[in-house]
C-alpha cells in the first residue's frame, strides 16, 4: 500500500492518468512486474491488471450500479458471434451482488438503483468496487475521499484496507496527512513532477513527510 | 412496548402504494412497474406522454365523432409514420446529449436520390431503396466524423446539413423540380395494408413475444435469487398489452365495424405502421439489451466515465450519427411513397423540428442519457392526433402552429424540472 503525496502541482494525478492510461507521457519508461510496458489507452492498462478510481467520481449518473460496475467490460450471451449479442444482465447482477457483499458494502439498497440517487460515499464504494472484481493486481486511488464526510471516508478507508487484505497493490494519492498515515505501508512524496522522497509508515513521521512536500528537505530525505 | 407499534417505515410505504393504486397513480404505476422510483429520480419515463394521449383522444372523440374510427387510425398512423421513423433517428442522437438538425434535409436529398436513380435512371426498386438508405447513413456517418473526431459542436454541424444537404437535393433534382415516383413497390409501402389474418398474426406475435420475454425474465431473476417482480405485476402488464394489440387490430381489421364509434373501415394494418413498429422495436432492442445500447446511454449520461471505461467515445458517436441519417432516409422513402414524388416543393424545416419535438415529448431527455426508442412514437402520435383532430375540426393552420408549439414546450418543461428533481435527489 502506497500512498503518493505532494502539494497542488507536483503531478500526482497526472502520474496516475499516466499509469491508467488517459494520459500520455511526454517521456519515461513503466515498469510492471518486473517488465517495461507501453500503456496508450485505459483498456492496456486493465488488461494488465491496473485499476483507477478517480477524483472525479468516474460514474455515469444515469446507469445504475451494476451497468456501472461492468461498464465498458459487459458479459454477453454470444447467440450470434459479434452480431446478435445480447447482455446477460442476470449474471451482471449476480456477480456485482457477490462483489459488493465480499468488500461488505452493505448501504446500497438495490443494485438496480441509479447512482444519480447514490450518495458520495455509496459512489466511491461503487467506483472502488469496481476497480478490484476483475483481478486486478493494482489499483490506484485519487483522493478516494477528497469529496466524503467523516462517516463516508471511514467506510471507505475500511474498503481500502480490505483491499490491502485481499493482497492487492494499492497506491492511494492522498492531501491528507492523517489518511496517508492510516491507510499506507510507504509513502512517496512528489515535487514540482519529480519523487523527492520515499519514507517508510514506521520510520516516519507526519512533520518529516510534510516537511518533505514543502520541499524544506528534499535533499537529504531522498 | 411503544417502539412496537411505532409502524416500520417499510409498513407505510405500502400503505402509502396501496391508497395510490386506488386513483390513476396506482394504475399508472403498475402499468410503469417502478414508475414511483423513476418520478422520485426524475425518470419520468412514458407516464406523462401517455396520460397526454388519453386526454388528448378523449377530448377530440367528444369534438368530433369520427376521430376514433377506423379510418381515422388508419390514416393517423399514416400520417406519423415519417415523423415517428425520423425521431426514431433523434432519440438517438438525444440519447448522445446531441441534436441532429438535419434530418430532414437528409430525407428530402435522399428521397431525391431515390426518384433520380428508380426513375430516371431505371434502377430496380430494391437498388434504388438500397442507394438512399446508403446515402443517408454516409451522410450521417460524415457529420458524425466532424463532430466527433474534428470536434465542432453537432448543434453548427448539422445546421450546416440543414441548409446544405437542401441544397443537394435542388441540385439533384434540377430545374424541373420535381420527380413523380409511382413505381408500385415504393407506392406500396404507404398504400398496402396487411391482410387481414396477417393483422391477427401480428397482435398474437406481439403479445406473445412481449408475455414471453417478461416472465421468462422475472422467472430467471427468481431463479437466480434476485429480486423480482410479483407475478401478477407482469402477468396484468403481459394482458394488458395483448389486449391493446388485438384492440388496435380488430378496429384497423373491421372485426368491431359499426360498433360504436369505429365507423365501417376494415383495409387493415397499413403497412407502414407495421414498419414503424418494427424499427422501434428493433432500436428498443439495441438500446436496451445491446452493449451498443449501453455505450450509447453511457456516453449520453458522462462521456469522460464512458472514456475512462475504455469505450471508444468518437466510434459510438459517428455510428449513431449514422444510424439517425439512415433513419432519416427510411423516413424520406415512406414520404417519397406517399407523396408519389421527390419535390423541391417539400419544406425539410417541419419535418425536422417535428421528428425533434416527437422524440422530447416522448419523454427522451434534451440533457442526454435518458429515454428510450418508445418516446419516438408516443411523441409521433401525440404531435400526429393533434395535427389530425384539429384538421377534422379544419381549423386554419395557425392555430395547429400555435398548439404544437404549446405543447412541445411543455414536454421540455417536464423534461427541465425532472432534470432539477434528479439534481436535488442527487446530492
Amino acid at each position: 500500500m502506497v500512498a503518493l503525496v505532494g502539494d497542488n502541482g507536483a503531478g500526482k494525478s497526472t502520474l496516475i492518468k499516466c499509469i491508467a492510461g488517459t494520459h500520455q507521457p511526454d517521456e519515461g519508461t513503466i515498469f510492471f512486474d518486473g517488465k517495461e510496458v507501453k500503456i496508450h489507452t485505459p483498456s492496456d492498462a486493465t488488461r494488465l491488471g491496473i485499476e483507477t478510481v478517480y477524483q472525479d467520481l468516474a460514474l455515469c449518473d444515469n446507469l445504475d450500479v451494476v451497468q456501472n460496475m461492468f461498464l465498458g467490460r459487459e458479459s454477453v450471451a454470444r447467440i450470434l458471434p459479434h452480431i446478435v449479442e445480447p447482455l446477460s444482465e442476470l449474471g451482471m447482477e449476480t456477480r456485482s451482488l457477490k462483489v459488493l457483499g465480499d468488500l461488505n458494502v452493505t448501504t446500497i439498497g438495490s443494485v438496480r438503483t441509479r447512482v444519480a440517487s447514490l450518495s458520495g460515499g455509496q459512489r466511491q464504494s461503487v467506483a472502488i468496487s469496481r476497480a478490484v472484481m476483475w483481478n486486478s493486481k493494482v489499483v490506484l486511488l485519487d483522493e478516494p475521499t477528497a469529496a466524503l464526510g467523516v462517516a463516508q471516508t471511514a467506510q471507505v478507508h475500511a474498503l481500502i484496507k480490505r483491499l490491502r487484505e485481499q493482497g492487492l497493490g494499492v497506491v492511494v494519492i492522498s492531501h491528507n496527512i492523517q489518511e496517508v498515515f492510516e491507510v499506507s505501508d510507504r509513502i512517496v512524496v512528489l515535487r514540482l513532477g519529480r519523487r523527492v522522497a520515499t519514507f517508510t509508515h514506521q520510520e516516519t513521521t507526519p512533520e518529516k513527510v510534510v516537511a518533505a512536500i514543502m520541499g524544506a528537505r528534499a535533499e537529504t530525505a531522498a | 412496548m411503544a417502539t412496537a407499534q411505532a409502524p416500520e417505515p417499510g409498513a407505510l410505504e405500502e400503505a402509502a402504494q396501496a391508497i395510490r393504486q386506488e386513483g390513476v397513480v396506482g394504475a399508472l404505476r403498475v402499468l410503469g412497474g417502478t414508475a414511483r422510483d423513476r418520478f422520485r429520480q426524475g425518470e419520468l419515463g412514458a407516464a406523462p406522454v401517455t396520460v397526454a394521449l388519453v386526454v388528448i383522444w378523449t377530448y377530440f372523440q367528444t369534438q368530433e365523432s369520427v376521430f376514433l374510427s377506423g379510418r381515422n387510425l388508419s390514416n393517423l398512423v399514416l400520417q406519423i409514420s415519417v415523423t415517428g421513423t425520423i425521431a426514431i433517428g433523434i432519440v438517438l442522437v438525444l440519447l448522445l446529449g446531441e441534436i441532429d438538425l438535419s434530418v430532414g434535409s437528409i430525407a428530402i436529398l435522399c428521397s431525391a436520390i431515390l426518384g433520380a436513380a428508380v426513375v430516371r435512371n431505371d434502377w430496380p426498386w430494391w437498388a434504388g431503396i438500397l442507394l438512399m438508405v446508403l446515402v443517408g447513413a454516409a451522410i450521417g456517418a460524415f457529420q458524425g466524423f466532424w463532430f466527433a473526431v474534428i470536434g465542432v459542436p453537432a448543434f453548427v454541424v448539422t445546421l450546416a446539413g440543414l441548409l446544405g444537404w437542401q441544397g443537394v437535393e435542388q441540385r439533384v433534382l434540377g430545374t424541373e423540380g420535381t420527380i413523380n415516383v409511382f413505381e408500385s413497390h415504393i407506392s406500396a409501402i404507404t398504400t398496402s395494408f396487411l391482410p387481414h389474418v396477417w393483422g391477427w398474426v401480428l397482435a398474437i406475435a406481439l403479445a406473445a413475444l412481449y408475455a414471453f420475454t417478461h416472465l421468462q425474465e422475472q422467472v430467471r431473476r427468481r431463479r437466480a435469487g434476485l429480486p423480482s417482480q410479483p407475478m401478477v405485476v407482469v402477468a396484468v402488464r403481459a394482458a394488458l398489452t395483448a389486449a391493446l394489440a388485438l384492440f388496435v387490430v380488430a378496429i384497423l381489421n373491421g372485426s368491431l365495424k359499426n360498433v360504436w364509434v369505429f365507423g365501417d373501415y376494415d383495409l387493415g394494418v397499413p403497412t407502414a405502421g407495421v414498419i414503424l413498429l418494427g424499427l422501434v422495436i428493433f432500436f428498443s432492442w439495441l438500446t436496451t439489451r445491446t452493449r451498443f445500447g449501453r455505450y450509447m446511454y453511457a456516453v449520453g449520461g458522462n462521456a469522460e466515465a464512458a472514456r475512462r471505461a475504455g469505450i471508444n467515445v468518437a466510434h459510438i458517436r459517428i455510428y449513431v450519427f449514422a444510424l439517425c441519417g439512415m433513419l432519416a432516409a427510411i423516413g424520406g422513402l415512406i414520404q417519397t411513397s406517399r407523396l408519389g414524388a421527390a419535390s423541391l416543393a417539400i419544406d425539410p424545416g417541419p419535418v425536422t423540428l417535428e421528428a425533434i419535438a416527437a422524440a422530447v415529448i416522448g419523454g427522451t431527455s434534451l440533457f442526454g442519457g435518458r429515454g428510450n426508442v418508445w418516446s419516438a412514437l408516443l411523441g409521433a402520435l401525440v404531435i400526429g392526433s393533434v395535427a389530425n383532430g384539429l384538421d377534422l375540426q379544419t381549423q386554419p393552420s395557425y392555430v395547429k402552429l400555435m398548439v404544437e408549439g404549446a405543447i412541445l414546450l411543455l414536454a421540455v418543461t417536464v423534461d427541465a424540472l425532472a432534470r432539477r428533481g434528479r439534481a436535488a435527489a442527487g446530492r
